[in-house]
């Protein structure tokens, strides 16, 4: 039974560290400003959910995985709230998507 | 283990610092430096785990709050050019 909850737990953490290597590469790759926000929210749901849940796998049942949830309850409620206000300040600001130059 | 996580999101921490350095307009530093402390708070949390001392995610949790307290902060001071006024309404009654 343990060695199953250690398997879990690994796959777990490496899937976590491929999806923040994949965002991160994204973040540089991409074209625009607002896609590399879109590239940027996979590290904050993905990475984040899979890389706690391994760690929580690995705790058990203690103070450390509440602690971890909260942690990732937090991440959840605040990335798409500060993705939002990004996203409304380069609007505000003078930056236009690509798709605005493309299309004239 | 713990350790190939690590050093994936030493990776990752360095990718959005390309980003940050990089970035041709205000908002990509800023959408780089707040993926940065996400990236952060893992690298704590998961620091704790690989020397066996869980204490770190306290400093974890304090470290996401101050990451989005900053992020906001930042954008409402470069979006009003002050952090003390500036509601929508006036902003709005400009145009």
């Amino acid at each position: 039974m343990s060695i199953i909850i250690d398997l879990l737990s690994w796959v777990s953490l490496v899937a976590g560290s491929i999806f923040l290597i994949i965002g991160t590469i994204g973040l540089i790759r991409l074209p625009d400003f607002f896609t590399r926000l879109h590239a940027a929210s996979v590290v904050d749901t993905l990475g984040c959910i899979l890389i706690m849940m391994g760690l929580m796998l690995q705790a058990g049942l203690s103070l450390v995985t509440v602690k971890l949830i909260l942690i990732m309850i937090f991440i959840l409620l605040t990335s798409p709230t500060a993705a939002h206000a990004l996203a409304k300040a380069a609007l505000h600001g003078e930056v236009k998507p690509l798709l605005h130059h493309s299309g004239e | 283990m713990f350790a190939v996580t690590t050093i994936a999101i030493l990776v990752a921490m360095l990718l959005a610092l390309v980003r940050a350095i990089l970035g041709p307009t205000l908002y990509d530093r800023i959408l780089a430096v707040n993926t940065f402390g996400t990236i952060t708070v893992l690298f704590i949390g998961i620091f704790g785990f690989l020397t066996e001392r869980p204490e770190f995610l306290d400093i974890a949790l304090v470290y996401a709050l101050i990451n989005f307290i900053v992020t906001i902060a930042v954008l409402k001071f470069f979006e009003y050019g002050d952090l003390g006024r500036g509601s929508f309404d006036q902003q709005d009654s400009e145009l």
